[in-house]
């Protein structure tokens, strides 16, 4: 490096890094200081307890089956969010017939990735409300008003989609799939695009159908664009605290029901946190939250890498 | 595409790809924890630099609230509004030249728990609410002022009687931890069913008194195409209002105390709360709900109701002002004491009645003086008379609305159900102690309406969650005597 070049850098790395540094790491610490104590969140004075409340959280059942239901939002959500993304992606840039002369998306497909953006511009509050509206319990649900007008559900005894306990994971996976795969499609439309046709083409030539060339030549091309996709992915799923917050059937606070069927390790913290005063015992959730998500992101990078293709 | 990639950077570093990859990668980490962190982060020490200067005291002015201080009030903007804080406010103001500075909210928790953990917290709160402080939360954590210097002061009324004697017995109650009242519940309400009166007219239905008539309103309900009992569900405290009231009434106030008390027969073993979820798992039996009511939010099913869909409904008092938009004019809302199974210990006319809306004054405050004198006259009759007419609602005070307020037709059968109760009121203290055993018992509750659990199975859900909470030595100094 030109000397002097150090020095320049540092100065515009200095400050993000400071905040970092107050910002992120240092409650980092303090969290950890915390889960050694019995805080109970409203004032600071405390007791040390060593390691109790981790003891505590290992025998903590909902804390357990929260971590297993963070576990299965974090292989559903990226899997089905991302095929369905590649599946439309390739349909719109490339799953078009193949006349002479290139390859090309299905008809009307520009405005169908306007469409499918649509969802993306919603916050997850409205999300939130959109689909209790689908789910509602009663017939004025959409889901149960129309169900109902087909006869295929009792009009006196509508499915309580939220409240039951083998449903409502998925219907929240549903909502959270609909709004997420529009976005990936856009971003593997984009990616599609930039691999140049006449690779295509020459596949086309060669007598590629429709999957060996997605197969063959789409998704290796593609293969750093889905990692990222799952890396975001797998943030959402280790999250979910706004839609089961405010979906699902109350548990004191935060939702969680029913029987705590949805609760995940967010919504656990908080009612742990405030609702029951807790709070020491929150910190060392907030702990093994972060341990879980280190270790999942370092075994995401480590699967998915594989050896680049250059074009 | 680009065409760097890491492996051909050689002794360069790190390339661009992996750098993406890594912030992403960092991302993963920090956001979920994020929100939580920003909570946890403390804002260091706890220096007790209370400037509280005390003014002369009088006999009008008990504790020396100053003239020119002032006075940082925190009220929860809900079902009641916040106008009535504001003329209170500004009548404090003109009376002592305090002037006050007002904060109308609903996140109590989002903006007070950092001012309780850095040691300035506001003079007196209004801690109500979804996101309110729990009490016991902070009164474990030392922040609440033991309020018995301003029970204890003269009333503003009648300065030759306390100001606790003006109150409705039994009120102070549910403020009171481990032997101290530290937060006032200032608004006086019942709980029950309620109907309305114009549905009850049209079908030619009678309020029913006992079980079997409930039974059988419900049941021709049903008939004429409408629900039977409607629930709050997506909130099971409302249901367990009915559920723990038919336990209540059945087996007296007894029964109230040994699940207050954490007794190791509180739910199994006890004949009351049997026939107590028994009747209510009747209901879901003979299928008398209304439909779907299990997944509504409380907007959703009152509103419902207020269409009719619903015979009856459970809540408590605030009903008729949190549906004031939703209730068509000729509805006729009333209130209904939760009917009575046979060899019931309380009479029919025995609710569960008492305070709610805790006020606090906070240990910490920087205007004690100021803040006491301030619930001093939220206590008076003129005070109260404001609150009413503000806010639809009774205090604590006793006859403490002033004559020319005229109320509405819930309300009015909420004054009229009080006085026919007399001495016959009941309270669950357990809410305000046990948020954890509370929520277990909702939980139980949910499962029970929706069939999933049988009234047995509830009963040793319950039992547990009291035996878990007694085995806590802190329960030991929470007594509901």
């Amino acid at each position: 490096m030109r000397k002097g070049q150090y020095r320049f850098v540092a100065g515009f790395l200095f400050a993000p890094v400071l905040l970092y540094v107050v910002f992120v790491i240092w409650p980092y610490i303090q969290t950890f200081g915390y889960s050694l104590t019995d805080w109970k969140g409203q004032s600071q004075t405390f007791k040390f307890v060593g390691f109790a409340n981790y003891r505590a959280l290992f025998h903590d059942d909902v804390f357990m089956q929260a971590i297993w239901h963070n576990i299965q939002f974090l292989v559903f959500i990226p899997v089905i969010t991302i095929l369905l993304a590649l599946f439309f992606a390739f349909m719109l840039n490339a799953g078009g017939r193949s006349k002479a002369g290139g390859v090309q998306g299905v008809a009307g497909s520009k405005v169908y990735k306007i469409v499918y953006f649509f969802p993306q511009v919603l916050s997850l509050a409205i999300l939130a409300v959109l689909f209790n509206a689908v789910y509602r319990s009663d017939g004025g649900g959409l889901l149960n008003g129309a169900l109902i007008k087909i006869h295929l559900v009792d009009p006196d005894n509508p499915v309580e989609w939220l409240n039951e306990p083998h449903i409502v994971l998925w219907a929240l996976m549903v909502a959270v799939i609909w709004q997420g795969v529009g976005f990936y499609l856009v971003l593997f439309s984009a990616a599609m695009q930039s691999i140049p046709k006449d690779i295509y083409e020459a596949a086309l030539i060669d007598g590629a159908n429709r999957n060996q060339s997605f197969f063959r030549i789409t998704l290796p091309l593609l293969w750093d664009t889905v990692q990222t996709a799952w890396v975001y992915l797998g943030i959402i799923a280790m999250d979910m605290f706004v839609l089961v917050s405010s979906m699902t059937q109350n548990m004191g606070a935060y939702g969680g029901g029913p029987d705590h069927h949805s609760d995940v390790m967010a919504t656990v913290m908080m009612r742990n946190f405030l609702y029951f005063g807790k709070s020491g015992y929150a910190c060392a959730m907030g702990v093994v939250m972060l341990l879980l998500t280190l270790i999942l992101s370092v075994f995401t990078l480590r699967v998915t890498r594989r050896e680049r293709i250059e074009f | 595409m680009g065409s760097t990639s890491a492996e051909n950077n050689g002794t360069a570093g790190v390339g661009r790809r992996d750098l993406i990859k890594r912030s992403a990668a960092l991302g993963l980490i920090s956001v979920p924890t994020m929100s939580f962190l920003a909570a946890c982060a403390s804002g260091g020490g706890d220096d007790n630099s209370s400037g509280n200067d005390e003014g002369k005291t009088s006999k009008s002015n008990p504790f020396g609230a100053k003239k020119g201080t002032k006075l940082d009030v925190v009220i929860f903007k809900g079902g009641y509004g916040d106008d009535y804080a504001k003329a209170w406010e500004a009548d404090y103001e003109k009376k002592l030249g305090i002037t006050s500075t007002h904060t109308g909210t609903q996140e109590i928790t989002g903006k007070l728990q950092p001012r309780f953990n850095a040691g300035n917290p506001p003079d007196i709160v209004d801690d109500s609410g979804a996101q309110q402080i729990k009490v016991d939360v902070l009164y474990k954590n030392g922040q609440l002022l033991d309020l018995a210097p301003v029970l204890d002061a003269p009333s503003v009324d009648d300065p030759s009687k306390k100001v606790r004697d003006m109150l409705i017995p039994g009120t102070l109650d549910p403020g009171v931890q481990e032997g101290k009242v530290v937060a006032l519940n200032y608004i006086y309400t019942v709980w029950g069913l309620w109907y309305s009166g114009k549905l009850f007219k049209e079908k030619g239905w009678e309020p029913p008194k006992t079980w079997d008539d409930f039974i059988k309103i419900c049941q021709e309900a049903k008939k004429a195409g409408i629900g039977g009992l409607a629930h709050q569900g997506k909130y099971p405290y409302y249901i367990n209002v009915a559920i723990m009231d038919m336990i209540a009434k059945k087996g007296g106030i007894d029964a109230v105390k040994a699940i207050d008390n954490l007794k190791p027969n509180a739910f199994v073993g006890s004949a009351a709360a049997q026939a107590g979820v028994e009747a209510i798992y009747e209901v879901v039996e003979k299928g008398l709900l209304m439909p779907g009511t299990n997944g509504l939010t409380h907007t959703e099913s009152q509103t419902r109701w207020n269409q009719y869909k619903a015979a009856f409904i459970t809540c408590g008092s605030w009903l008729e002002n949190e549906q004031l938009k939703q209730t068509p004019s000729d509805f006729d809302m009333k209130f209904l004491p939760m009917p009575l199974l046979p060899d019931s210990k309380m009479p029919f006319e025995a609710i569960r009645a008492g305070s709610g809306e805790p006020f606090i004054i906070p240990a910490k405050a920087k205007n004690l003086p100021g803040a006491k004198e301030f619930m001093r006259h939220m206590l008076s009759k003129e005070w109260s008379t404001l609150f009413a007419k503000q806010a639809n609602s009774l205090t604590i005070l006793k006859d403490g609305v002033d004559a020319s307020v005229k109320l509405r037709p819930g309300t009015q059968s909420t004054v009229e159900a009080s006085k026919a109760a007399g001495d016959n009121t009941f309270r669950y203290l357990y809410p305000d102690w046990y948020s954890e055993m509370d929520t277990a018992i909702q939980n139980a509750s949910n499962e029970l309406m929706a069939k999933r659990i049988q009234p047995k199975e509830w009963l040793k859900r319950c039992q547990a969650a009291v035996d878990k909470q007694a085995a806590d030595p802190a329960s030991k100094k929470n007594v509901h005597e």
